[in-house]
């Protein structure tokens, strides 16, 4: 009984770590071309599953068969990064990147404050539950434990699938080699002749899609209500530090270290729940205060 | 007589008239003044180029620490209760500070913001000592040794918050213009030459993140004494967005900005809530942006301007 309990946790571990991955990557990415770290992002991760929730509904209205979920899904993540990601870059971020950093924190978070209620009005406060896809897929039979394939294989699949791309995208493709360089240096990127402005769009819009598609991905799990965003900005944070500022590959490692660690305490001792992220965070901040996989940058004096 | 200091005696003339007018307008006022407090800790941050999300955790801790006192000795006065509210701040901000002024910008601003909602998550789940969500009440305390009714109370309490105002709102400005006020701000502009003059950045911030945290706990003991009533929403992180935005929208220029934004903060609340009930964080947000943008800093400044572009005149 006990050694299915810790399969479980794992099993848990890794979907939610698959989770946080994702919106930590599209917070990473977003700070390294931007030195500016959002804190807007985890309304990103609602918008997403808000959206997510109304395209099921309105599909299964019309009689469309739960498959379709899995195009719907990403799709919503791409509507909400497309429309609210490039509003909130074209509208705050761009004029913002010269300022006082304590005034660039002051705009995300009252973009932040924005976005929460904007959630409310649209889509109320009473929670949305839109699972079809996770019954549709059923359940699989894994080491004794009976575990839904959704989140078994479509949740780390995906995040998975988005890593590998996207490292690929930004080692190979010309605009992922132009987003690297921006994030090293913006200055001499303009001098080279990219086009900084719409590099910073693009990645502002990948990020917000990348926040957006785990919300999507998390809405037929749990039940959707106000104020996810709010915790998940502090999760991924805690994910993104623990990492080190722009490490996509830091970020993996700390969203399974993260997201397995909740787990086990959800299981084991759930009073510290809340707690446990927090402390991992603490702790590596303690020792590491640039976190886990950051390289020695130079001071500016 | 400078402008600012006109200012501060308006202020702290209307928000003891007024009510004499206007019998209902104590407790906003007392609340106002209350907000202006911990509004006044959060800019001594934001003198120091840091800013914290999470600073509502010690408005709230400053109350709950007053409702447990309260409810074990029911006739404390409230004075006392005052006293407690504001030495959980300092114990707190020597803990929580020894931790967190390591870090700075974002890192700051979020460990903030997560030790908060750590604290909000405990407050809500440990039921048997705090009362879950529901929060605990307190009995009505005496005050200065008299057994008030409700409306003389208010009275009282809203004359020690107007002088509890001017009292921190001068030492705070004897402290920035001290030695260590002086660094605090140096740590914003150029952190590494302070270092090399030979000041502890670290201490210097943790100075005055101490004084932050005591006055966010002195205005939660008021906050708590004047609603008969602590919830855990004391220190969700709306109410540290609430107490930033006050901060800049007074601006950091001078102690008086936080309670000219407080006030305005106040009186938009009261005519604004009752039609954007579901819109009030976003107003606030359009604001704060708005502020950012136009007036980056904040009502304040203009008492300012006058007199520099004077000096620059002559």
């Amino acid at each position: 009984m006990s050694q299915d309990i810790y399969i479980l946790a794992v099993l848990d571990g890794l979907s939610y770590a698959a989770l946080l991955f994702l919106v930590a990557l599209g917070m990473t990415l977003v700070f390294g071309v931007m030195n500016i770290v959002n804190m807007a992002h985890g309304s990103f991760y609602a918008l997403g599953g808000y959206m997510a929730a109304t395209l099921g509904l309105w599909a299964t209205a019309h009689g469309a068969s739960p498959a379709w979920s899995l195009l719907i899904l990403p799709l919503a993540a791409i509507i909400v990064g497309c429309v609210f990601g490039a509003l909130m870059e074209t509208s705050l971020m761009q004029h913002i990147y010269n300022k006082d950093p304590i005034l660039q924190l002051l705009i995300t978070f009252s973009a932040f404050m924005i976005f929460e209620d904007l959630q409310r009005l649209v889509w109320g406060t009473q929670p949305y539950f839109v699972s079809d896809i996770v019954n549709y897929l059923g359940t699989a039979d894994i080491l004794g434990i009976t575990y839904t394939r959704y989140q078994l294989m479509v949740v780390p699949g995906v995040a998975l699938v988005v890593f590998v791309a996207l490292r690929s995208f930004l080692k190979l493709s010309s605009i992922g080699r132009q987003i690297v360089a921006v994030s090293h240096n913006r200055e001499i990127s303009t001098a080279l002749g990219i086009n900084v402005k719409r590099i910073s769009l693009l990645t502002f819009v990948v990020g917000s899609i990348l926040g957006a598609l785990a919300g999507a991905l998390a809405s037929p799990t749990v039940s959707w209500v106000p104020g996810i965003g709010g915790e998940m900005i502090v999760l991924s944070f805690a994910v993104v530090a623990t990492a080190g500022l722009g490490q996509i590959e830091g970020a993996l490692v700390a969203a399974i270290l993260i997201g397995l660690a909740r787990s086990f305490t959800v299981y084991l001792l759930p009073e510290l729940e809340v707690l446990i992220p927090f402390l991992i965070m603490v702790l590596v901040l303690l020792f590491r205060p640039q976190g886990l996989f950051s390289v020695a940058q130079s001071r500016r004096v | 007589m400078n402008r600012a200091k006109i200012v501060v005696i308006l202020l702290a003339l209307v928000a003891l008239l007024l009510p004499v007018a206007l019998p209902w307008i104590k407790t906003p006022l007392i609340l106002g003044t209350a907000f202006g407090i911990a509004a006044l800790g959060i800019s001594i941050l934001i003198i120091s180029g840091q800013i914290s999300f999470g600073h509502a955790m010690f408005v709230c801790a400053g109350g709950y620490a007053v409702a447990f006192v309260s409810r074990q000795w029911p006739h404390l006065d409230s004075a006392w209760l005052l006293a407690v509210g504001a030495t959980t701040g300092v114990i707190l901000g020597i803990v929580v500070g020894s931790f967190v002024v390591r870090y700075r910008a974002i890192f700051f601003g979020m460990l903030n913001l997560a030790l908060s909602m750590v604290l909000f998550a405990a407050l809500g789940k440990f039921f048997n000592l705090t009362g879950g969500t529901d929060g605990l009440r307190l009995e009505r305390a005496p005050f200065f040794g008299m057994n008030l009714e409700r409306d003389a109370f208010e009275s009282v309490l809203l004359v020690v918050g107007v002088a509890l105002a001017l009292l921190s709102g001068w030492l705070v400005q004897r402290y920035l213009r001290s030695v260590a006020g002086q660094a605090l701000s140096a740590i914003k502009t150029n952190e590494t030459r302070l270092e090399y003059v030979g000041i502890s950045a670290y201490q210097t911030l943790w100075i005055g993140y101490i004084i932050s945290a005591t006055l966010c706990g002195l205005s939660g003991a008021i906050f708590a004494i004047a609603q008969g009533l602590v919830t855990p929403e004391m220190g969700y992180w709306v109410r540290s967005g609430e107490i930033v935005f006050v901060a800049i929208l007074g601006g950091v220029g001078h102690p008086v900005g936080a309670f000219i934004g407080a006030g305005i903060f106040e009186f938009v609340k009261l005519f604004a809530a009752a039609y954007l009930t579901g819109a009030w964080q976003m107003v606030l947000g359009f604001v704060l942006i708005a502020m950012v943008f136009l007036a980056p800093r904040g009502i304040s400044a203009m008492l300012e301007q006058r007199t520099t572009s004077k000096r620059e005149d002559v």
